[in-house]
């Protein structure tokens, strides 16, 4: 028989980087395939200088399992199509802004097309039987396999025996015997799996997609609701800054540290912005045009956030300049404006 | 093999993006590069310093080195097997 070939979807995750290995196990050669959709967490990080605590960088997920798995990786960039994705999914969303289950079936489309293009022999996936509450229940894999035109052909290695046999397995291409039972959100046989195989993983769990984060989805739903639409770009700037809404529907975007106000300066020319005469502190993208009376309101929120006290603001909206005096805004009347309630962390 | 001696049969810059991006671009200039080509990579987000070599050791391709000017990271990559 000629070497048996499967694709693998590889997020870096602990549970796709297992399912390879069993199946490598098994003498079969393995390509991976790792998607990027534009939500991926390594790159909102690396964006923002953000580093890990022994000050290196935040490396690829799906890089690092693969280089451990002796596996070539290939990155396949959906991003594009995504977004439409993300705005109609045709099976909604999940507990957030994640439309996991449409997700899903892009990924395995564009796996199939590679698979029928190079000659493949199967699919595998580290989904595990109930795991997420979305997209890995028994009956939504199968929908999954169907959309996506591949009935048969996933295997996932983690849960295979709890599911009905797949082509590699009814074929002899693979030994149903030596794959497993998972099921669950339980991670404890992922962890001593990983132990035995000496896999170093990504932790925590749940992949590097941050359209799961509920304040990231809180700040998508009120864009949507109160803009009516929303572009690429927006996605972006979902994900850095305090987000503000005034009275009249002005949206403001506060930078919290410097590495966002150096991301955020990307975005001068294109949205209107207001910061310190003198540069020092935040930095202030304004979309949508202030009403007069709202200029007051803005230079104080470039004043609470930048030192808290007293200084001359610079506002600019469609090419026409500002200078006012700004007064640290209140603490009340702040939080009113506030998107999130509260303290924000994380993406959102 | 000395960095400045090299000479790229392509040069892709990608300074702007940031992980993942930077490698699905070295993939796909890659695959449109014949064996024995070397492509220099130029980007600054500063994780490709790491996540190229990676990439390289995973795909099977030679890192042949880098080095940095201006904050940007200048990479050389030689294809030696197809993807």
């Amino acid at each position: 028989m000629s070497q048996i070939k499967a694709l693998a979807l590889l997020s870096g995750g602990l549970d796709s980087t297992l399912a390879i290995k069993l199946v490598q196990e098994q003498g079969i050669f393995v390509h991976a395939l790792h998607f990027y959709t534009g939500f991926c967490i390594t790159e909102h990080k690396r964006r923002l200088g953000i580093k890990k605590e022994d000050g290196s960088q935040h490396m690829n997920p799906a890089l690092k399992a693969a280089a451990q798995l002796g596996v070539p990786v290939e990155i396949v960039d959906i991003s594009e199509e995504y977004f439409n994705v993300l705005l109609k999914p045709k099976y909604g969303y999940g507990k957030n802004v994640n439309p996991c289950i449409d997700c899903r079936i892009m990924m395995l489309r564009k796996a199939k097309e590679i698979m029928d293009r190079e000659g493949y022999h199967f699919v595998i996936t580290g989904e595990v039987v109930g795991q997420r509450p979305m997209s890995q229940r028994l009956p939504i894999l199968k929908l999954i396999e169907k959309e996506a035109g591949l009935e048969g052909y996933v295997l996932r290695p983690l849960s295979a025996k709890l599911l009905p046999p797949t082509v590699p397995e009814k074929m002899g291409w693979v030994d149903r015997e030596k794959l497993l039972d998972i099921k669950g959100r339980g991670r404890k046989v992922q962890i001593n799996l990983a132990k035995k195989y000496g896999i170093d993983y990504e932790q925590p769990a749940g992949g590097c997609c941050y359209l799961t984060d509920p304040n990231y989805a809180l700040k998508f739903k009120e864009t949507l609701e109160r803009e009516g639409s929303i572009t690429r770009e927006d996605l972006v700037l979902l994900s850095v800054g305090r987000h503000l809404r005034l009275p009249s529907g002005v949206k403001l975007v506060v930078a919290r540290n410097e590495g966002e106000v150096n991301f955020l300066s990307g975005f001068k020319n294109r949205y209107g912005y207001a910061q310190r005469k003198d540069q020092q502190g935040t930095l202030v993208i304004i979309k949508g045009v202030p009403k007069e009376e709202e200029y007051p309101l803005i230079a104080g929120v470039v004043c609470r956030y930048s030192k808290r006290e007293p200084a001359e603001v610079i506002i600019k909206v469609k090419d026409e300049e500002k200078v006012i005096l700004g007064e640290p805004l209140g603490d009340e009347i702040l939080e009113s404006f506030k998107i999130l309630k509260g303290a924000s962390h994380g993406v959102g | 093999m000395e960095l400045d001696k090299i000479k790229p049969d392509v040069v892709h810059d990608v300074v702007g993006t940031f992980c993942p991006v930077p490698i699905a671009e070295t993939s796909k200039m890659i695959k449109q590069m014949q064996i024995g080509q070397i492509l220099e990579l130029i980007a600054d987000d500063p994780g490709v310093v790491e996540d190229i070599p990676a990439w390289c050791k995973a795909t099977g391709q030679e890192f042949l080195g880098m080095y940095e000017e201006d904050g940007e990271f200048h990479l050389f990559v030689r294809k030696v097997k197809e993807l």
